[in-house]
This record gives C-alpha cells, sequence and structure tokens, in this order.
C-alpha cells in the first residue's frame, strides 16, 4: 500500500462564535478569533490517499484526476471565501482548523470513493505553518 | 467526531552525543562531528499532535492557549537555551534526537489540557526528523 498526498492552497477568512454563548464567553473562549469582522489565513490542504500502483500506469491515483476533485470540491467552496458566511457547513459550525478539516474530508470523500481506487485516508489543513488539524475519517 | 490537532514550537539548544558505553574512540566512530567535546547545537522544531473528539461547544480539540501553556511549562521552559547533557533526563541517556523525542513524548503524555498525546515529531535540521507515537 502506498500513500500518495497532494497539496493545494487556498485563502479565506473566518471567526470564531458560538451563538449560544454570551458575547463575554465568547471573547473569553476565543479572544482574538472572536472578531466579528473576521480575519484571515493562507491555508493549506494536503489530501492523503492510500493504495496499490496500478500495475499499468504505476499510479495509485492520476495526481491531474485529484487536483480537479480538489479544486472542484473543497477550492471552489473555500478559496477567497468567508468561511462562516459563503459555505454552507459552517453556516451552524464554528470554523475551526479541526472542523475544516472534517468539512473537507466529507466533501471529498464520495468523489474519491465513487472513482474505486484508491481511498482517502487523511485530510490536514494548515491554518498557518505552525498551527494544523488532521481528521481521518475516524468517528 | 475524532480529529488531530498539530502546532509546531522552536527551541535552540546544545549537546554532545557521548556515552560511556564506548571508548573514546569508538564515540568517535559512531557519533563523527557530533562527538565534539565541546558540543554543539540546533534549532530544534518540536511538532505535537493532540488526537480526541471535536468539542461541540467550540469546535476544537484542544485549546491552543492552553496546549501552548502546557507545552511551554513541561518543555520549552525546561529545553529552550539549555545543554541538553546538563538535564537530569539525560543523566544516563544520550541525548540523540531519538531520546529527547522520546523524553518530550513523556514529559507531556499526562500533563494536556484536553485529548490524547498522538505523535510528537522532533527536526533536528530541515533534513531530519524523528516521530515517537503512542504506538511505542
Amino acid at each position: 500500500m502506498i500513500s500518495l498526498t497532494r497539496r493545494a492552497t487556498f485563502s479565506a477568512s473566518h471567526y470564531y462564535w458560538n451563538d449560544a454563548w454570551s458575547a463575554e464567553k465568547n471573547r473569553q473562549v476565543f479572544g482574538r478569533c472572536a472578531n466579528r469582522n473576521g480575519h484571515g489565513h493562507n491555508y493549506t490542504l494536503e489530501v492523503t490517499v492510500a493504495g496499490e500502483p496500478d500495475p499499468v500506469t504505476g499510479f495509485v491515483v492520476d495526481l491531474k484526476w485529484l487536483k480537479d476533485v480538489m479544486e472542484r470540491e473543497v477550492l471552489s467552496a473555500f478559496d477567497h471565501k468567508h468561511l462562516n458566511l459563503d459555505a454552507p457547513e459552517f453556516a451552524h459550525a464554528i470554523p475551526t482548523t479541526e472542523n475544516i478539516a472534517i468539512a473537507a474530508w466529507k466533501r471529498l470523500e464520495p468523489a474519491i470513493t465513487a472513482a474505486g481506487g484508491a481511498k482517502l485516508t487523511r485530510i490536514r489543513i494548515h491554518e498557518t505553518p505552525e498551527i494544523f488539524a488532521e481528521f481521518r475519517g475516524e468517528s | 467526531m475524532r480529529a488531530y490537532f498539530g502546532r509546531r514550537y522552536m527551541l535552540s539548544a546544545s549537546h554532545r552525543l557521548h556515552t560511556a558505553a564506548l571508548t573514546a574512540e569508538e564515540n568517535r566512530a559512531a557519533y563523527g562531528k557530533c562527538n565534539n567535546p565541546n558540543g554543539h547545537g540546533h534549532n530544534y522544531v518540536v511538532e505535537i499532535l493532540v488526537g480526541g473528539a471535536v468539542d461541540a461547544e467550540t469546535g476544537m480539540v484542544v485549546d491552543l492557549v492552553a496546549l501552548d501553556e502546557a507545552v511551554r511549562t513541561r518543555v520549552t521552559d525546561r529545553f529552550d537555551h539549555a545543554n541538553l547533557n546538563l538535564d537530569p533526563l539525560f543523566a544516563d541517556r544520550v541525548p540523540t534526537t531519538e531520546n529527547l523525542c522520546r523524553a518530550i513524548f513523556a514529559l507531556l503524555r499526562d500533563a494536556l489540557p484536553a485529548g490524547e498525546l498522538e505523535q510528537v515529531r522532533v527536526e533536528e535540521t530541515e533534513n531530519n526528523f524523528f516521530e515517537c507515537s503512542a504506538r511505542g
């Protein structure tokens, strides 16, 4: 089994806010991230798939195909967008790095599984070079 | 749902790779430049990966500020701008980056504000790094 990772970047804005809490508690828990005018990051999306190399092509997955899937399913929805306002999954969920990783998995997994080859094994989202989250499809 | 939160920290420290179990010549053969009697140093990058359920209220596996505080008090305050050979943890252990990685794992395992310590990665230079996980 070989794992293969493709990386892409997107730029988006967001803020952290839990509607069930008071403004004071939001500011206390989320600090500067609770500024309702938002702020932004250059995110990195890493998609890891695993499988056996095809006996004819030697590919685990066609990288151009994977690039197109990432563009269609994730980047078109998140790049140069305000995650809280433009992405439906964050209408009621906070767009933390953890939740963005889960959202990217949910967007990519059906297309990758439908192709019938390599399996999606990991999504990693870097919010900054020092901060990242991973989702591996665990319940 | 279980997810993982990762954070990278820097620390600068000196060390010398040398063991009393080997002769001077054997130490030089085993450790090469790293056996220089006066030691040398690195800018280490310590990457901490914490696994756990994503909290329904905060959307987070672990609070970043609380994690920073745990890493600061347990790891960076201890090792940053220090000579690793003089730390009691390396009194009977060579401060290779493998052993530093395990030491950091042990120092943090029970000190996290939330979640479980999934993996510690220590990058000694841009070209070599070491990983240690709960599995061993």
